[in-house]
């Protein structure tokens, strides 16, 4: 009775105890959710162009904030060296076509999970070399003092991380509904072979959705750096973003920014009603088994594309 | 000229399902045997055995038996370093709560227990697939690693938090624990690996073997023609974690000594071994050892390569160079040959057969 006490009732008690307190945990939920959905984003959109399933989104973010810290040590605007982290992440883009995806196009995709790994250790490797290891704070005059609205303690940083991912969302939509270049990134995420025979170019598609996938994964370092210093950790978010890819659906863009939100507020609301029931520290892989007893239920995620299996 | 079938008559079943059927390959792995068992021990120093040979034997032991679940039965698991570190932590509860029972039944023991726990976190396999399934994998490394953490009964509640290898005998030796001799640890380590291979090897050649490779190929056919997905899924599941399990306890028991879960993480463990096995080749005993043998080799050569050729960098800049030398090496290996090591092998030995001729 004790334990069923402890799990099942009490926290609830909790929760009806301050309705003011719960909703600070849930914003606080969304906003960490918020920014795994960054993260996510550019998993996604990888996925759905090219379906590779890139390991390295971790350390492309690692890499575009290093690079961002960087040029503005070295004294260059911040306009400037965001335009020219955004050039060097199209580089590189460039680079993992000409180099990685070409000579591995048809592969099983376990084989380019692999390959993407590998990439994951060269952009660590890079990244480190060209700008130290040692911790940096990336200011960009983001605010970062707390207000209250309605008795509900808010902070400007997490606000304007939400508000940011916001636009890049609206962005993202409107790029891939209503350019042509969109279109054929759609098309191309449909059927290769099909996209192929109406002439869209696949090789300068590889490259435009590696491109913006480093261009989201620029937005989520400033976000990420912003918050807790650029440093190697920033690699591990990687981690934090998988969970929310299953529950999301992998090619999925809403999923990405839904599956998000609802990982950031479970693991919130879970850590501070039912961690201190289990000991502690169950952030590291709460999530992990919330989304895997959800896909117990829906095996392709929420918003992912119907499996369907023929022989 | 050599090397080739033609002369070697069969007049028995038995020799005609023989696992090394023609003479030349009985010879090659008598000679692998007698480097193994005679010639590595006496020529190899203490060095050798703990930073190269013993690990690598028992990486290959694991990386078989990730193979076993995602090469032969097509089910990706990043879950490797959880089920490594079930079997470690209940070999270290068996061995202090029976210190009279044999080393070697604890081992087999507690990869029972890993079996146990593999099957249960293999169970979702069914209806989750691929990538979803990888990820799904996740939580047992995470959610395992952590319990090890927190429930202090798992480490005798030692305020560390560490478990310590205790001394055991095995025909009156010393084969675990720091006092061991590297010798006596390597020996315990090759018969597991050689044996395990072996049995890898004959199961994935017979029935069950067969059904895991058609529920990879394609389950629902598989399932048409009567495989049984869920006892096929499981058990790949299940022996496969045995393996990692038995891998796990020697990892602690026969090289670290001590260890920490941290020995267990995935950028410790489940990412390497997965490289073992993709490397190797999927679904081949042979290649995943061969793996092995590369991804412990590698940072070890990388790390002492600078010096020999007269390179001093500093520590820091040569690992982040390792690290990319690494990553490039990886995606070259996969791009030259996404079959592996296993394939390199057979091309290699297609060409001894037909030598000297080209074709």
């Amino acid at each position: 009775m004790e334990v069923l006490n402890t799990f099942l009732i009490a926290p609830f008690l909790d929760m009806a105890d301050s309705p003011i307190f719960l909703l600070e945990v849930v914003i606080g939920g969304l906003m960490a959710g918020v920014m795994y959905s960054l993260v996510a984003l550019g998993f996604v959109l990888i996925y759905k162009a090219s379906g590779v399933f890139n390991y390295a989104q971790g350390a492309m973010v690692l890499f575009a904030a290093l690079t961002l810290v960087g040029l503005m040590e070295n004294h260059v605007p911040i306009i400037v060296a965001i335009i020219l982290t955004m050039a060097v992440m199209v580089g590189v883009a460039m680079l993992i076509e000409r180099y990685m995806l070409r000579p591995l196009v048809n592969q099983a995709q376990i084989i380019l999970f692999m390959a993407c790994i590998g990439l994951n250790f060269v952009f660590e490797g890079a990244g480190q070399i060209a700008w130290g290891s040692n911790v940096k704070k990336l200011d960009i005059g983001i605010p970062e003092n707390s207000f209250e609205i309605g008795g509900v303690l808010l902070n400007a940083f997490d606000l304007t991380a939400a508000i940011t991912a916001a636009i890049l969302v609206a962005f993202l939509a409107v790029f891939f509904q209503k350019t042509a270049i969109g279109r054929a990134l759609r098309a191309v995420a449909d059927d290769h072979q099909a996209a192929l025979s109406v002439g869209i170019p696949l090789k300068t598609i590889w490259v435009i959705v590696w491109s913006v996938s480093g261009f989201v994964a620029l937005v989520a370092g400033i976000m990420w750096g912003g918050k807790a210093g650029v440093q190697f950790s920033l690699v591990l978010i990687a981690l934090k973003a998988l969970p929310v890819l299953i529950l999301g659906g992998f090619e999925s863009v809403p999923g990405a920014i839904i599956g998000g939100l609802l990982i950031g507020v479970f693991e919130k609301v879970s850590e501070v009603y039912w961690g201190p029931a289990f000991g502690g520290a169950i952030e590291g892989w709460f999530a992990y088994m919330a989304a895997l007893v959800f896909l117990m239920f829906r095996p392709q995620g929420l918003f992912g594309e119907k499996i369907i299996e023929r022989v | 000229m050599f090397y080739r079938e033609a002369g070697q008559f069969k007049s028995t079943y038995q020799t005609d399902q023989a696992i090394f059927p023609i003479v030349q390959d009985r010879w090659f792995m008598a000679l692998v045997f007698i480097v193994a068992f005679v010639v590595i021990p006496l020529v190899a120093d203490e060095y050798w055995h703990q930073a190269i040979i013993i690990p690598f034997l028992i990486l290959a032991l694991a990386a078989i038996g990730l193979n076993i679940l995602t090469g032969y039965a097509g089910l990706v698991s990043l879950g490797t370093g959880a089920f490594m570190a079930v079997g470690a932590y209940s070999t270290y509860k068996m061995s202090t709560a029976f210190p009279d029972l044999n080393i070697i039944i604890i081992f087999l023991l507690s990869g029972v227990f890993a079996a146990m726990v593999g099957m249960v976190f293999g169970a979702p396999s069914l209806r989750i697939k691929g990538f979803y399934l990888a990820v799904a994998t996740l939580a047992a490394q995470f959610f395992i690693l952590w319990v090890f953490n927190k429930v202090e009964w798992f480490f005798n509640y030692s305020p560390s938090g560490t478990i310590t290898a205790p001394p055991r005998e095995l025909f009156g030796v010393l084969v675990t624990g720091p006092e061991a001799s590297p010798v006596a640890r390597y020996y315990v380590c090759l018969v597991f690996l050689v044996v395990f291979a072996f049995a890898a090897k004959n199961m994935a050649r017979g029935r069950l073997g067969r059904s895991w490779m058609a529920i990879r190929d394609m389950d629902i056919a598989a399932e048409i023609i009567g495989i049984r997905p869920l006892q096929t899924k499981l058990s790949a599941f299940g022996i496969s974690s045995f393996y990692c399990g038995v891998a796990g306890a020697l990892y602690i028991f026969c090289w670290l000594g001590s260890a920490e879960t941290e020995a267990f993480d995935i950028l410790n463990v489940s990412f390497p071994v997965l490289f073992m096995v993709i490397i190797g080749g999927l679904g081949s005993v042979l290649g995943a050892i061969l793996g092995a043998a590369f991804i412990t080799l590698m940072p070890i050569f990388l790390t002492n390569a600078p010096p020999m050729i007269g390179i001093h960098l500093a520590a820091d800049l040569q690992k982040h160079i390792e690290e990319i030398i690494l990553g490039l090496m990886i995606i070259t290996f996969l791009i030259v040959e996404p079959a592996g090591f296993n394939r390199l092998w057979q091309i290699a030995k297609e060409k001894i057969r037909k030598w000297p001729f080209p074709y």
